[in-house]
């Protein structure tokens, strides 16, 4: 940005500012420079065939990927990196911490550590990352549990549950972080269909609690009716950007038309 | 002279040697077990520096674990004992003290056993560290957990429990090794026997009652560490 | 550290490597014997000889090699009369022979076990077809299971000869004056432990490179079906095309 750009003065920073973010893995380039603004609120799905950089965009925004140039600010807070010998590096690994315990992230494959139960799960990180009292923690992490539906399984090893439990319970841990911001990488596509449903319930009722959220999804669906906004991603760069409204009634890229067409 | 029975030999009454050589079980036990313990700190750090991007930590940490598994325990039994007494002689030399210092042989023998041991145990680390789910540890960093508590809420409690059959392997080893300490003085289950057996002139009656004996460890440690397992899979299995 | 000191120590050293290769190879050679004898035992499918095997590879795991050889060395002296009469006190009181005899009852406890896991990784399905064509009993076991299982097995063989290697240290304990035995008399009359130390380990690590080696080798050997075709082929078949 240049400095005669006209300043924002809002009294609230978007929740998630990207710009510019480039990343590569060896000689493929992911990533060629995309730019996303989450303002509170909102529910962005962002959408594309496998290898458009869509995972690893969400990946950087929580530090999963460093990228190697572009700026991430959260809560208008921006991650400091840094170039070193390996390539960039985070500058500051305390405030990398702290940024994640904001930005809560629910993965593909759940990841729910499968040597703790389900609430165990749950309480991890509000006890130990952000060191809230064990009695408050446990309390609200009921309550997560009741929100999606599986507080019955809380003593339950994840191994137990079926997948969209795991996810559920995924998502309650999350939750439980009271984060600003929640990122979904493909929350649905390692279940199985019948599973799929129940899953999408959860975050479609956390949408409309007014929760900041970005889906990477390939549910035409969830995007259609539940995101205020739509991200269509090719190659590493945003081909298409909207209202679903908009993108879905009147796609600009051919790319974006083949793409909603070949998945119906 | 009336030739004592078995039981009155390995016996508690007055010419028996039962207590002294429980007494020198309990000695094998707290040596194995101090080595046991001193090899698993060894151990975690070789395994973490086999694991790391450090090339030469790497090297170092392979080179090491070839070295230990190829040369007989008994050779590094030899170098802490004799070696540690030159050491010790040396620095009490400093001090004006003269002649020979002899390192106490349970410290010798425990820190010889763990360094042998260490190299198995960083294999056996290495190996449950792999079968980590790698997802489960982005989850840990992606809710913002530093590295200290990764290690200490996520990474030690699961590759403890996959390293369960592993470590009752090598605590077998360590149990067997700790006899080789006896060839330093140190007055452990087979040095006693050897001394029994010795002022006896009953050598078959002792050394046999020392393999009963560790066979009764080897049997209760095994069945020890198939709980501990059982135990620790909870959560692993599907009930279903 | 003194380099002419340990070039001393070093030829000296190699004195004791026949009698180390000696030990291991002997015992090693018997000890197969007796794990085949104790696997098939295993495997027998009568419950009395498979609690004798079962029993007898608990107990020479379960207990320290050095106490084996002590029982046998020094514990069947208290039998002495009895072996005289019998004959076999010439052999019981050679620490060589009694070094060889300890060894191999252990090495066949433990080889036993990777015998018999290799038997039982012989794919039925195999067993099956060299029955439909006619084949039983020895035949069988000599020409279709035994080659099969031996291949299994060698990676884990190696490694037990390796230990092997290892374990005849421990008859330096009752006399025997090999690697080990005779670093420890030079560490006792030098207290260079240090050098010594350094100069055996590096022999113990030289032979025991060279016996991975040969196993190596030997399983390139027995497994052409595992290797690549030979380059030659696929010139001869693109001459063809």
């Amino acid at each position: 940005m240049s400095d005669g750009a006209p300043i924002l003065t809002t009294s609230h920073p978007p929740a998630v500012e990207v710009e510019n973010l480039r990343k590569s893995f060896g000689s493929l380039e992911v990533l060629k420079g995309v730019s996303l603004t989450a303002k509170d609120g909102d529910v962005i799905s962002i959408l594309g065939a496998s290898g458009s950089g869509k995972s690893t965009m969400l990946r950087c925004i929580n530090m999963l990927e460093v990228p190697d140039s572009g700026q991430i600010s959260i809560g208008g807070e921006a991650i400091k990196l840094k170039r070193t010998r390996h390539g960039m590096e985070p500058a500051d690994q305390k405030q990398v911490d702290r940024i994640r315990s904001r930005v809560a992230m629910v993965f593909q494959s759940f990841n729910l550590w499968s040597h703790m139960t389900v609430l165990e799960n749950v309480i991890e990180a509000p006890i130990h990352v952000q060191k809230r009292p064990r009695a408050e923690c446990i309390a609200e992490a009921e309550a997560m549990l009741q929100k999606v539906g599986i507080v019955d399984k809380r003593n339950q090893y994840p191994s137990h549950l079926s997948g969209g439990q795991q996810q559920r319970a995924a998502i309650a841990r999350a939750l439980a972080m009271r984060p600003q911001v929640m990122l979904f990488d493909e929350p649905t596509s390692a279940l199985d269909p019948e599973l799929v449903g129940e899953v999408l319930r959860v975050m479609r009722a956390l949408a409309e609690e007014g929760r900041t959220m970005l889906v990477v999804t390939h549910e035409m669906g969830f995007a259609r009716d539940v995101s205020n906004r739509v991200m269509f991603l090719h190659q590493g760069m945003v081909e298409e950007e909207g209202p679903p409204a908009d993108v879905f009634g009147a796609p600009k890229s051919e790319r974006f038309k083949q793409f909603i067409s070949s998945d119906r | 002279m009336q030739q004592l029975s078995y039981f009155e030999l390995i016996g508690f009454g007055p010419k028996g040697w039962g207590l002294a050589l429980l007494t020198a079980t309990g000695m094998t036990l707290a040596v194995a077990l101090c080595g046991f313990l001193a090899g698993s700190i060894v151990g975690t750090f070789v395994a973490w520096a086999k694991l790391s991007r450090n090339l030469a930590a790497r090297t170092l940490a392979d080179g090491y674990t070839t070295v230990l598994r190829g040369i007989p325990d008994l050779l590094v039994i030899y170098l802490f004992y004799f070696g540690g007494s030159a050491a010790l002689g040396a620095i009490g030399g400093l001090f004006g003290a003269q002649g020979f210092i002899g390192v106490p042989a349970f410290v010798t023998g425990a820190l010889a056993i763990g360094i042998v041991s260490g190299a198995y145990q960083a294999e056996v680390f290495r190996g449950a560290y792999q079968i980590l789910n790698r997802g489960e540890l982005e989850a840990a960093r992606s809710v913002g957990m530093h590295r200290w508590l990764m290690f200490r809420r996520i990474i030690a409690p699961q590759v403890l429990r996959y390293a369960i059959p592993g470590l009752g392997n090598t605590w077998q080893l360590v149990l067997k090794e700790s006899a080789l300490i006896s060839v330093t003085g140190l007055v452990e289950l087979l040095r006693q026997s050897h001394i029994a057996a010795g002022s006896t002139r009953r050598p078959f009656d002792f050394y046999i009652t020392a393999a009963i004996l560790y066979l009764v460890i080897t049997w209760v440690s095994t069945y020890l560490f198939q709980r501990a397992e059982t135990h620790s899979l909870r959560g692993l299995r599907r009930t279903s | 550290m003194d380099f002419t000191f340990m070039w001393e120590t070093f030829r000296q050293l190699l004195t004791g490597v026949p009698l180390t290769l000696n030990l291991a190879f002997t015992s090693v050679a018997f000890g197969a014997v007796l794990a085949m004898m104790l696997a098939l035992m295993r495997m027998s499918g009568i419950a009395v000889i498979e609690m004798i095997a079962k029993a007898y590879v608990f107990v020479f795991r379960g207990t320290p090699l050095l106490v084996q050889i002590f029982l046998i060395y020094y514990g069947l002296g208290q039998f002495r009369p009895t072996l005289q009469e019998l004959g076999l006190w010439t052999f019981f009181r050679e620490p060589y022979w009694c070094a060889i005899l300890a060894l191999t009852l252990n090495t066949g406890a433990y080889a036993s076990e990777i015998i018999r896991g290799g038997l039982q990784s012989v794919p039925y399905p195999q067993v099956e077809a060299a029955k439909a064509a006619g084949m039983s009993g020895f035949l069988l076991f000599r020409r279709i299971v035994f080659p099969i299982a031996v291949r299994q097995a060698l990676p884990a063989y190696g490694s037990e000869i390796i230990l092997m290697v290892k374990a005849t240290s421990l008859a330096s304990i009752i006399t025997m004056m090999e690697v080990t035995g005779l670093a420890a008399k030079m560490i006792s009359q030098t207290f260079r432990a240090v050098e010594i130390f350094v100069v055996a380990g590096v022999i113990y690590l030289i032979l025991n490179f060279a016996i991975t080696r040969l196993i190596m080798a030997l399983e390139w050997w027995l497994s052409p079906h595992l290797r690549r075709p030979p380059s030659i082929e696929p010139r001869i078949e693109a001459a063809h095309v």
